[in-house]
């Protein structure tokens, strides 16, 4: 299983990645939980500086900016 | 009825509902204000989208796009100069911090993880006053002296600040994060010139395009006005040009978009805005089809739009609402606007200064109300004194800062931008 964290402090922007995210998750159908961060501090512990950002199994994976669903069925599937 | 959950929205309605069932609707100021409201916003709509907002959107998103955010944090970095970091951090607002929820995470990061607390809270201070839509709108609305002197004041004194912060805190060693920072790195397809180039295409297009009439019929300055279209459209074919060449867009359409551009400014040369709309659109339908970078640039340019363009007009209707039109009269009376900001006393740069400081502005939302407070007989002094102490803080991004620092450096910070920015304001309603 994946375990997904979309991190952002909550600006219209990390919205954005998470409502993608989901969507992109329910349309591959994978086996994955999504978490959204809002925390600065945990946030910066990922030593993310840019949000939004998107970690996938404890790895930075993007960061500063919103890719589009197709980029993020790559990263996911 | 679950009230936990819902007495959030019943008590917004009834607090709207008494709003409405008690207004003042016969009150002549009431009724000015809302003429006051729509006529700010028509006029906001007529001089500042098409010419000044789209454009600014594009070169925003092109900065967002294509500038490599991993080079400027390398100058932020734990190991990174630190006379160096300094200088970086308070101009690199320009080109990091586009929107003011990116300001805070930064601030973190370069904080806990990078060079520190002196560059963090330079970059926390300059940030949001020196991106690139913030610097725009400014020197458009309210007069390229006071854009100037946002710009370099900020950068200015966020050194002064940062200085001094970490002077007053030198002695405590803060615990840094062992966190690596991580930045996935996209793969460069173009060298920096070039990049360059195609954003002084726009730089400049956004220029000449808004190029203002001078008085003096004599000058050079006249000169540009009058030749102002012809060099907006040979920026415009250079731009196109580089499209076609380094952004491997096939060159039919874009020679399309160029043509009808030309047709509209042949036809109708008095409405330069028809022209100008042909193109953004014509460039809108490339990019959106397009996968690759360039499409990203769209995309960018589309989230900005999106993000700002709601708040900045409800900011617009509001401001005009409460404050009217330069000259005209809102809600709230002129005088008191005089006898607490008016003039250029240390007490109304202060009052400015505090004011700011406390209140949330929502992303350019500063620059209506700004225009208002001076329409109505705010000084340029605290003016400055507000722009450079408002967005740089607001009481809940105040709660969020005592989160990463604490309540004593917070205390500090703040303290600090007040001083400084009546300061500064101070010293610019004295020039000007």
């Amino acid at each position: 299983m994946k375990i997904i964290k979309v991190l952002g402090p909550g600006c219209p922007k990390c919205e954005e990645l998470m409502k993608r995210t989901e969507l992109a998750v329910r349309e591959l159908m994978i086996d994955c939980s999504v978490e959204k961060i809002a925390d600065i501090r945990q946030i910066t512990d990922y030593g993310v500086m840019m949000t939004p950002a998107l970690v996938i199994d404890g790895e930075v994976k993007v960061s500063g900016r919103i890719p589009s669903l197709e980029d993020l069925k790559k990263l996911l599937g | 009825m679950n009230w936990k959950s819902e007495w959030k929205t019943l008590s917004w309605i009834v607090a709207i509902f008494l709003i409405f069932f008690y207004l003042p609707i016969d009150s002549l100021r009431l009724r000015g204000a809302v003429i006051e409201a729509l006529a700010l916003t028509n006029w906001y709509a007529r001089e500042h989208v098409v010419l000044c907002l789209v454009p600014a959107f594009f070169i925003a998103g092109a900065i967002a796009a294509f500038v490599s955010q991993a080079s400027v944090m390398k100058y932020l970095g734990a190991k990174a100069n630190k006379a160096l970091s300094y200088g970086v951090a308070s101009i690199s607002g320009t080109i990091l911090a586009v929107c003011s929820c990116t300001v805070l995470p930064l601030f973190a990061g370069i904080y806990r993880m990078g060079a520190g607390l002196g560059p963090a809270t330079a970059f926390l201070y300059s940030g949001p006053a020196i991106n690139v839509l913030a610097i725009i709108l400014t020197a458009r609305v309210l007069g390229i002296e006071l854009g100037i002197a946002r710009a370099a004041g900020a950068i200015i004194f966020s050194v002064v600040i940062g200085l001094s912060m970490h002077l007053i805190f030198r002695r405590e060693e803060t615990q840094k994060v062992n966190a690596r920072i991580a930045m996935p790195e996209g793969e460069v397809t173009r060298p920096l010139w070039q990049n360059a180039a195609y954003l002084a295409a726009m730089v400049a297009i956004l220029v000449f395009a808004n190029w203002g009439k001078p008085d003096d019929m004599t000058s050079a300055w006249y000169s540009v006005y009058s030749y102002k279209w012809i060099i907006t459209g040979l920026a415009s074919i250079g731009l196109g040009a580089m499209l076609i060449f380094w952004f491997n867009i096939s060159g039919i359409p874009v020679i399309l978009t160029g043509l009808a551009t030309a047709v509209f400014a042949l036809i109708f040369p008095h409405i330069p805005l028809l022209a100008f709309s042909a193109g953004v659109i014509g460039l809108s339908l490339i990019l959106s089809r397009r996968g690759d970078e360039s499409g990203e640039w769209f995309s960018q340019t589309w989230s900005f739009a999106r993000q700002i363009l709601p708040l900045l007009f409800g900011g617009v209707l509001v401001a005009g609402l409460l404050l009217g039109r330069p000259g005209g009269e809102g809600l709230i009376p002129s005088q008191w606007i005089v006898r607490w900001v008016g003039g250029n006393s240390l007490e109304s740069n202060l009052f400015a200064s505090v004011v700011g400081a406390f209140m949330y502005f929502a992303t350019l939302t500063e620059i209506p109300i700004l225009q208002g407070l001076i329409g109505n007989g705010m000084g340029k002094g605290p003016a400055l004194a507000l722009l450079l102490a408002g967005p740089a803080l607001s009481l809940p991004n105040m709660l969020v800062i005592r989160s990463i620092m604490g309540t004593q450096k917070t205390f500090v910070f703040v303290l600090l931008v007040i001083i400084m920015a009546t300061i500064t304001g101070y010293i610019f309603g004295r020039f000007f």
